[in-house]
């Protein structure tokens, strides 16, 4: 007997037929068991179609409000897109009175920021999961794994005030000097980390992302590292690999793609991210050659002009937003399918 | 020469070890941090009057919250009330009929994108689709843009709850001839009700604390008001502001509203991790 893969239009009409024999064979009243079958199975399947349709077309929301977001953002952004064309990514220049806007110095706010987070996040993150799912005692597994996940749900504009009124401070007395008289001594590097030391800047804005994003990667690092079938980690400890071993020749080849996409996610969070970034980033519109100066973003830069901005100077901050959106996307996109591909080696796609 | 190599393994694996450990206590550590800092800056703003009184103006005394938290819970009140049967809906076609269209394949996919793009975006599609043309802000703007938000957070936990019921289970309803749409709404929805209900609870948690869309949407509003067709008050929009202030009595209440909006987020949360363990054991 078929279930649920036919659907239940065949089930019904297999329920119509035998009822048709069967009123036959009894010849009682089979004319109105006939009339009634007909119409319950009728109405049922009627239901089941506006059932299907309705459900559809809720599923779909989601693509027509992205669709629609792009579409919006770049009608209000045309005015602007069509002033400076592709030229407008990389023109270095933010002149609100003379209208003479340019996307590089916010691209490259958000682009350093992100970078640095990531730089941070990505082997903190690796030593979270392989903690998680190799060493840690099963019974602290759970709390610890909550705790990193508690870390994903503070809001982030709380990362925001406390990088603002306690890291900030605490970043400029003792983590900028002694930064500079170490890293900032070496010849290629030593630029980066000159220049006043006031504790907001790009590289705090990194420094601050980089927590915020951590338990985002961690998490889909120990999903990934779970999927190792246990017969390959078992027979490396059989032959005698140390722990490390196991992970660095094992675990890490095998889910290399899930890894790799758990990073871009968590750059497509760090590209996007506001408020964390609004508060300790500075906020002006350079471009300097030292991290510990003040920068801006384009999520930044929005949150901060919008409220002020008119006309041609909105659908400037419009088309900031639409290259944003744009450059988020692919990052997200590119890391769910590699997230995808290594799920699905283990049969067990999401 | 053996001994040597033995020796390096080991120590190899003792520093990975001990850095991945160092690792996780980092994480905890910053964790504690956040919240300890929170806990002291905002139990030293917390008192009655930050329930019962406005936000105060510029330069004066005293004031309260008490128009923000209103604000706030009516707009994650309506976004929650739009986003949730939206959510459940578009899951269950994920889930009961997902597997074998195209279509669901491509809105799988985008509402993985959705789950993690740039709030901040979302708040100006809003702004262009709604303020823009009534041009006014208003309370039923942020919602949209809180829900936008929210749907694809419930839409991705109902699908994966549903997808846990076994097969035997509806194939048993199936059986008894009961057509589809039943099947779905009172056999797996039901019996996947717990999951569920984790989802909106994490979509909660999701929007209480969003302030970037809300910046060009709902904004803000200095006076009380439950006219969700004006600009709304709102806690996140509020501790924006006041957090940038010169005014002390403004970063202390700041810091009183981000207290309240981590621990309402931080109960979410584990609420959610509540019912979902509920769901699992039983």
């Amino acid at each position: 007997m078929n279930t649920s893969t036919t659907g239940s239009g065949t089930l019904d009409q297999q329920g119509l037929d035998g009822a048709k024999q069967l009123g036959a064979f009894m010849e009682t009243d089979s004319g109105m068991l006939d009339q009634q079958r007909l119409n319950i199975g009728k109405k049922q399947r009627f239901q089941d179609f506006i059932f299907h349709k309705v459900t559809l077309s809720f599923s779909l929301i989601v693509l027509v409000s992205l669709i629609g977001i792009i579409a919006s953002l770049a009608v209000v952004a045309w005015p602007a897109l069509q002033k400076f064309g592709i030229e407008f990514i990389w023109r270095v220049e933010w002149d609100i009175i003379n209208e003479e806007f340019g996307a590089a110095i916010a691209i490259f706010g958000t682009l350093a920021s992100a970078t640095i987070a990531i730089l941070i996040a990505m082997p903190l993150s690796f030593g979270i999961a392989l903690f998680l799912t190799e060493t840690c005692p099963t019974w602290l597994r759970r709390p610890l794994g909550t705790a990193v996940e508690l870390l994903a749900a503070v809001p982030s504009i709380i990362y925001g005030m406390f990088g603002l009124f306690v890291f900030a401070p605490l970043f400029a007395e003792y983590g900028q000097p002694a930064l500079q008289s170490t890293l900032g001594q070496m010849p290629l590097i030593g630029p980066l980390f000159g220049g006043a030391m006031n504790g907001i800047g790009i590289l705090a804005a990194g420094l601050i992302l980089a927590f915020m994003i951590l338990p985002f990667i961690a998490a889909v690092m120990r999903d990934v590292f779970e999927i190792v079938p246990p017969i390959l980690r078992e027979s490396a400890y059989g032959v005698g690999c140390t722990t490390w071993e196991v992970v660095r020749h094992i675990v890490l080849p095998y889910t290399q793609q899930g890894v790799i996409g758990g990073v871009m996610l968590g750059l497509g969070r760090a590209l996007g991210e506001t408020m964390a970034v609004t508060f300790v980033i500075g906020n002006s519109q350079r471009i300097s050659a030292s991290l510990f100066s003040p920068g801006s973003s384009i999520a930044s830069t929005l949150a901060n002009e919008f409220g002020e901005a008119d006309d041609f100077h909105l659908s400037t901050l419009f088309a900031l937003g639409l290259l944003l959106f744009v450059i988020t996307f692919f990052v997200l996109a590119f890391a769910k399918i590699l997230i995808i591909r290594t799920e699905r080696a283990k049969g067990l796609k999401t | 020469m053996d001994q040597n190599l033995y020796r390096k393994r080991i120590w190899t694996n003792r520093i990975g070890i001990s850095l991945s450990m160092l690792a996780m206590v980092l994480g905890l550590f910053v964790l504690l941090w956040i919240l300890s800092v929170l806990f002291i800056n905002g139990f030293k703003a917390l008192d009655f009057n930050m329930f019962f009184h406005s936000t105060p103006a510029p330069g004066t005394e005293g004031g309260g919250l008490a128009n923000a938290i209103v604000g706030s819970l009516m707009l994650v009140g309506f976004a929650t009330l739009v986003s949730t049967p939206i959510g459940i809906l578009a899951g269950i076609y994920l889930a009961e009929y997902g597997d074998t269209s195209k279509t669901a394949e491509v809105s799988r996919f985008m509402t993985d994108i959705m789950l993690s793009a740039p709030s901040i975006v979302l708040g100006l599609f809003v702004y262009a689709i709604l303020v823009a043309q009534v041009k006014h802000f208003s309370g039923w703007a942020g919602t949209i843009a809180l829900s936008l938000i929210a749907i694809p957070v419930v839409i991705r936990t109902t699908e994966n709850m549903l997808r846990l019921v076994p097969g035997s289970l509806r194939e048993a309803a199936f059986a008894l001839g009961a057509p589809r749409w039943k099947v779905a709404t009172m056999v797996t929805l039901r019996a996947a009700k717990a999951g569920v209900l984790t989802g909106v609870l994490l979509a909660l948690a999701r929007i209480s604390g969003e302030t970037a869309p809300l910046l060009f949407t709902a904004l803000n509003n200095q006076f009380f008001s439950l006219d969700m067709n004006g600009p709304m008050s709102n806690l996140p929009v509020v501790i924006f502001q006041f957090a940038l202030s010169p005014y002390d009595n403004w970063v202390r209440l700041a810091w009183g509203g981000a207290l309240l909006i981590t621990m309402t987020v931080l109960v979410l949360n584990i609420l959610a991790r509540v019912f979902f363990r509920e769901k699992v054991s039983s």
